[in-house]
């Protein structure tokens, strides 16, 4: 197997403002390049942290971040200046939940894709403006040369988040960190843009990891599937036998709050009870409190995350064996 | 864009006929009689009558205001009962030297103000921004006439540094652009721009420090654009509010000056408002107020105009 693109080793982040919350707690994630994963997990399971972290957005200040963090080969806790923001956006890039505020609203659309491809190459400002244009006519926009000079606000929430994957892969960025790019979009628009997404992701050929709490939309684009609870990776595996066959209580309980074939006429079944407070994990298995199948040895000791043929689990009692990978 | 120019300044006619009405009217409600300022108390009843028809003061209260009005609206603000002069020409004079003094005192005050404010801003929470906190409380609370009485204990009388008197040598009304001038400027208008350094450090330290925090810096971050590029984007956001803030400031230093002028006898509007007053020389009270509401007037016309140019969601409706 060739070194995959990116690479996650024991990555813990600790947010110490007021009080101390573990945000992370040693996640490991390992992607090939062109490969496609979605990151599942209700709010606050450090999803978003998981993307923030691997562009070093949160303020140094107040956040200790533990472990390694390998990107196409650099050691992305290790960067600075200059090569961090070259970093940003060239290497790794972004595409935002709300795309109404990740624009800064004073600048036209146009002007921010070409100050992004600027700040990234040496080329003038015609030749980034021609490029941007390109690019917004690549995401599909129509009549892209007169959206080019609109403001943010002119646009419409699908637009703009057409112009926010324009301004993301302006650089062609190696990996693309997609922050539930949909939530904030009508249902209709929602399909659109996943499918824009993927068609652009076969086109560049660029890794995806895909944040969502929404199950469908992870099945649509992914090749593989992480679920998070607390900060921690409870299992992961390839889309279609994580669905069929899911290991972790958690992800059955996710998948059959769920709308789907199978479960069609009948009530959804609710994970019971809420997530845990980060800043004060329980200290065995961070899901026991809310499990039906927990016992003393889920609230004393956190289960390791055992992987095995593609598939792993961290699970003391997990639904089915993972010798017996269907 | 164009129509908006337009229609703002439509909106500003009514509100300057409207200044115009109250401060012909305003000077009515005050007490005492402008006669007796110039007529002696014993004064014969034809000497009053004869005065009284002189000025114009026999006639009905709408017929002075429509008369004056006619004549403020070709420049002729009436003649000073005390000084007998043009009352147009010593208020210009009078607002060239406020002017000069608000213009470099609101120059300093938005300037540091900026920069504090920006710094407090970045470093939310740390010893710069305390120390900046202080100083713009201290400067919006501060009684601006104490402070310039203490400067020119200070620095004119233990430190012989700066003139506390006059806005020129020989207490002469002329501005020059020399140095003997230019030091007679330093203190009234380092008193003068202390309110508006406080005012504008905290809005900035504020809009500064939401800014920060909001997604789209995350977003800029995102994109790899360096500090400085990111500080333009945060500049050209808070320059609207900032704009606002500063516009109606200098509004307050052209007529908030009279005790700060009265303190360095600088020989500007707030000098010539409060002579006025005690001297009861009414067409010289109008004229200056009048002057003086303009000048908001139009200020706050042209922030509106500038706003929109900077920040595109704003002034389309």
């Amino acid at each position: 197997m060739t070194t995959p693109l990116v690479s996650l080793q024991d990555l813990s982040v600790q947010f110490c403002g007021n009080r101390k919350a573990s945000a992370l707690n040693e996640v490991n994630i390992e992607l090939a390049a062109g490969e496609v994963l979605g990151l599942l997990g209700e709010s606050g399971s450090g999803k978003s942290v998981t993307l923030r972290t691997l562009l070093r957005l949160h303020p140094e200040r107040t956040t200790k971040i533990r472990g390694r963090m390998l990107v196409d080969g650099q050691d992305v806790l290790a960067l600075k200046g200059r090569a961090l923001e070259l970093y940003r956006g060239g290497t790794v890039s972004m595409v935002f939940q709300e795309p109404g505020l990740a624009f800064d609203p004073v600048y036209t659309v146009g002007q921010q894709i070409t100050e992004a491809i600027r700040a990234h190459e040496s080329v003038t400002e015609q030749a980034a403006r021609a490029r941007a244009l390109l690019m917004l006519e690549r995401v599909q926009i129509p009549q892209a040369k007169r959206r080019f000079d609109a403001y943010p606000h002119e646009l419409s929430g699908g637009m703009r988040q057409r112009a926010m994957i324009a301004l993301a892969l302006a650089c062609q960025p190696k990996l693309l960190l997609a922050d539930e790019p949909t939530t904030a979009l009508d249902a209709t628009v929602q399909i659109q843009i996943l499918l824009l997404l993927r068609e652009l992701q076969r086109e560049t050929g660029m890794s995806v990891i895909f944040v969502t709490h929404d199950i469908g939309a992870a099945v649509e684009v992914a090749d593989r599937i992480a679920v998070m609870y607390a900060g921690r990776i409870v299992e992961q595996g390839p889309v279609g036998q994580l669905v069929r066959a899911p290991r972790h209580p958690y992800t059955a309980g996710l998948l059959a709050a769920t709308v789907g074939t199978e479960n069609r006429g009948q009530p959804l079944m609710a994970v019971p009870g809420s997530p845990p407070d980060l800043a004060a994990l329980p200290p065995g298995c961070s899901f026991a409190p809310r499990c039906k199948h927990a016992d003393e040895a889920c609230r004393s000791r956190v289960p390791p995350l055992l992987s095995s043929a593609g598939q792993a689990v961290a699970c003391w009692h997990p639904l089915m064996p993972l010798a017996e990978a269907a | 864009m164009f129509a908006y120019i337009i229609k703002r300044l439509l909106y500003a006619i009514p509100i300057a006929l409207s200044v115009t009405v109250v401060s012909f009217v305003l000077v009515y409600l005050a007490p005492g009689d402008p006669l007796n300022a110039i007529a002696p108390a014993d004064a014969p009843e034809e000497v009053i009558v004869a005065l009284k028809s002189a000025y114009g003061l026999d006639k009905p209260v709408p017929v002075q205001y429509g008369l004056w009005l006619l004549r403020a609206v070709q420049g002729d603000l009436g003649t000073s009962i005390a000084s007998g002069r043009a009352v147009t020409a010593e208020v210009l004079s009078a607002v060239s030297n406020t002017l000069l003094l608000a213009g470099m005192a609101a120059l300093g005050g938005v300037l540091i103000g900026c920069i504090l404010g920006a710094l407090a801003g970045y470093r939310h929470g740390t010893w710069i921004d305390r120390v900046a906190t202080v100083v713009s409380v201290i400067g919006v609370s501060i009684p601006h006439y104490w402070l310039g009485l203490v400067l020119t204990i200070v620095f004119s009388i233990w430190l012989p540094w700066f003139p506390a008197m006059g806005a020129g040598p020989g207490g002469s009304s002329e501005w020059l652009w020399d140095v003997e001038h230019l030091r007679h400027l330093v203190l009234p208008a380092l008193t003068l721009s202390v309110i508006p350094m406080g005012i504008i450090t905290r809005t900035v330290r504020a809009l500064v420090a939401d800014m920060l925090e909001q997604e789209f810096v995350a977003a800029l971050r995102a994109r790899g654009l360096s500090a400085i590029a990111i500080f333009r984007h945060i500049a050209k956001n808070t320059a609207p509010t900032v704009l606002a803030v500063a516009g109606l400031q200098i509004g307050y230093l052209m007529g908030g000056s009279i005790l700060v002028e009265t303190v360095f006898a600088w020989p500007g509007t707030g000098f010539l408002l409060n002579t006025a007053i005690f001297q009861r020389d009414i067409p010289l009270l109008q004229g200056t107020i009048l002057v003086l509401c303009m000048f908001f007037v139009v200020l706050n016309l042209l922030v509106d105009i500038l706003q929109p140019l900077i920040d595109p969601r704003m002034g389309r409706g």
